[in-house]
């Protein structure tokens, strides 16, 4: 019976042994369990220690680890240990620093081509959009067109809005967004679940009518809003400069020979583009579109028929290709059963993109593509082409 | 009978800048007919080449998105209104209401 009751206590967590024990305490020993690949009875096991004081012996039952382990007369709390603010990270610290996937299986006819893909589902807001919306909302703060007390409006019911309202809800500000009626529930819950105001707008109207809208808004109270403005803020393609660009150069160790990004507001391909030209300027920045005005590629824009953006530049291109939406639709299928990869359609979309290019090269030409996901399948889990492409 | 067809603005590049189409149809999939026979070049935006309607495009009637009634076959009637909503603008319509 004893037998049986320590091998159980052999699988419990360190917090159900010792359920007080200081979050340092926890913090050092997860690192250990980490870098030994163990759990608890193979680290005791082994005669482990903490700070150089014996820990006892070897985990087998709650109350007998607590005596042993007298962790009360050690002190391991200490004003400079532990101020405030020096453990963990804020929610906005965790912006940016995306992982860059390695693509293994869905690109084989390429063997001399290298696919990667910037993961950017890993912000914290689940999109790319977190580093625009932070980097357009500290611009402001520090120019002072943002101060305490004032409310961020916009009109989006995409992904900058749950960027607004998760920064937004971590620096203390309010945020409204004006939003067709027509968007989803999901995506009104999601902006809801952070505290963001919701303006619906009448569902044929568009974002159109969600945009106007907010300048109404805006008009009536100008002192009471910040209104960021994505397309037309050069801090939405200054956060890809800052911080999205280095972080591909980095993580290839500079041996990125290609950049492919879809446009949207155009913010990603346009930053990234000026600092990896900086960086090297032979790297080929190649810009997607939709092959058609009427898409179902979210995000992106058909520039030859949509309003463009005020922060494009139609000159950085080294070449610009379309995608077809059902190709992207495909591959998002293809990239889920294959890579073990959710992709969004525009994240699918953009893949599609760096096959077109890795198709257009030389037989013995080598390549390192680099693109961005801005963001994963989840929240298109309910579209169509599920079950019908 | 007698409907009206919205056309979504990415669209009206090819209904001559028209927002809205009159035409006589019994159906949802004769109005669309009768849409994509005068204007050829939706045809290709609205169907796919097996000639069912694109996995994006989400139609329709008043405000029942026709999935939830008899499909294209959905019957209308004199005074209805179809419309043609891509679904990226992130949800239906039914959603909204």
């Amino acid at each position: 019976m004893n037998t049986q009751k320590g091998r159980v206590n052999r699988h419990r967590t360190f917090q159900t042994l010792v359920p007080a024990a200081p979050a340092r305490f926890i913090e050092v020993y997860a690192k250990l369990t980490e870098y030994n690949g163990a759990g608890p009875a193979s680290i005791c096991g082994r005669g482990c220690s903490f700070f150089g004081e014996p820990l006892g012996r070897p985990f087998g039952g709650g109350q007998r680890t607590t005596r042993h382990m007298n962790i009360a007369k050690k002190p391991l709390w200490t004003e400079a240990s532990a101020a405030p603010g020096t453990i963990g990270k804020s929610v906005i610290d965790c912006i940016g620093n995306t992982p860059l996937l390695r693509l293994e299986r869905v690109g084989p006819n390429y063997p001399n081509v290298e696919f990667y893909g910037k993961a950017e589902w890993f912000n914290p807001g689940g999109s790319v959009k977190d580093r625009p919306a932070l980097e357009m909302i500290r611009e402001a703060e520090s120019s002072g067109q943002l101060k305490p007390g004032q409310t961020i409006l916009d009109a989006t019911s995409g992904n900058t809005g749950i960027a607004y309202a998760m920064i937004a809800a971590a620096l203390g500000y309010r945020v409204k967004l004006c939003l067709p009626a027509s968007a989803s529930e999901e995506r009104k819950k999601i902006l809801k679940a952070f505290g963001a105001e919701l303006v619906f707008t009448p569902g044929d109207e568009g974002s159109d009518g969600a945009i106007l809208r907010a300048r109404e808004i805006i008009a009536a109270e100008p002192g009471k809003y910040f209104y960021p403005d994505q397309y037309g803020n050069p801090g939405n393609w200054r956060a890809h400069y800052k911080t999205t660009a280095n972080e591909i150069w980095e993580q290839t160790a500079g041996r990125i020979t290609h950049f492919i990004a879809g446009l949207g507001t155009s913010g990603t391909f346009v930053g990234v583009t000026r600092r990896l030209k900086e960086l090297n300027p032979a790297i080929r920045c190649i810009s997607l579109q939709p092959d058609a005005s009427f898409h179902g590629l979210e995000g992106w824009k058909h520039m030859a028929t949509a309003i463009v953006p005020g922060i494009y530049d139609a000159k950085l291109a080294d070449a610009n290709l379309e995608v077809g939406t059902e190709e992207a639709y495909r591959l998002v299928k293809r990239a889920a059963r294959e890579e073990g990869l959710l992709l969004s359609p525009s994240a699918a979309a953009a893949l599609e993109g760096c096959f077109q290019v890795a198709a257009s090269l030389g037989p013995d030409e080598r390549a390192v593509i680099v693109t961005i996901f801005p963001d994963s399948g989840t929240k298109y889990l309910s579209e169509r082409f599920w079950d019908e492409v | 009978m007698a409907v009206k067809v919205l056309i979504p603005t990415p669209l009206r590049q090819f209904t001559g800048k028209q927002s809205s189409i009159e035409c006589n149809a019994a159906t949802v999939a004769e109005a669309l007919g009768s849409l994509t026979g005068t204007f050829s070049e939706l045809r290709k935006h609205l169907f796919t080449e097996d000639g069912k309607i694109r996995s994006f495009v989400n139609v329709y009637l008043n405000d029942e998105d026709i999935r939830f009634l008899d499909k294209e076959n959905t019957r209308t009637k004199d005074g209805d209104t179809i419309s043609i909503v891509p679904s990226i603008a992130g949800g239906s319509r039914r959603a909204g209401k």
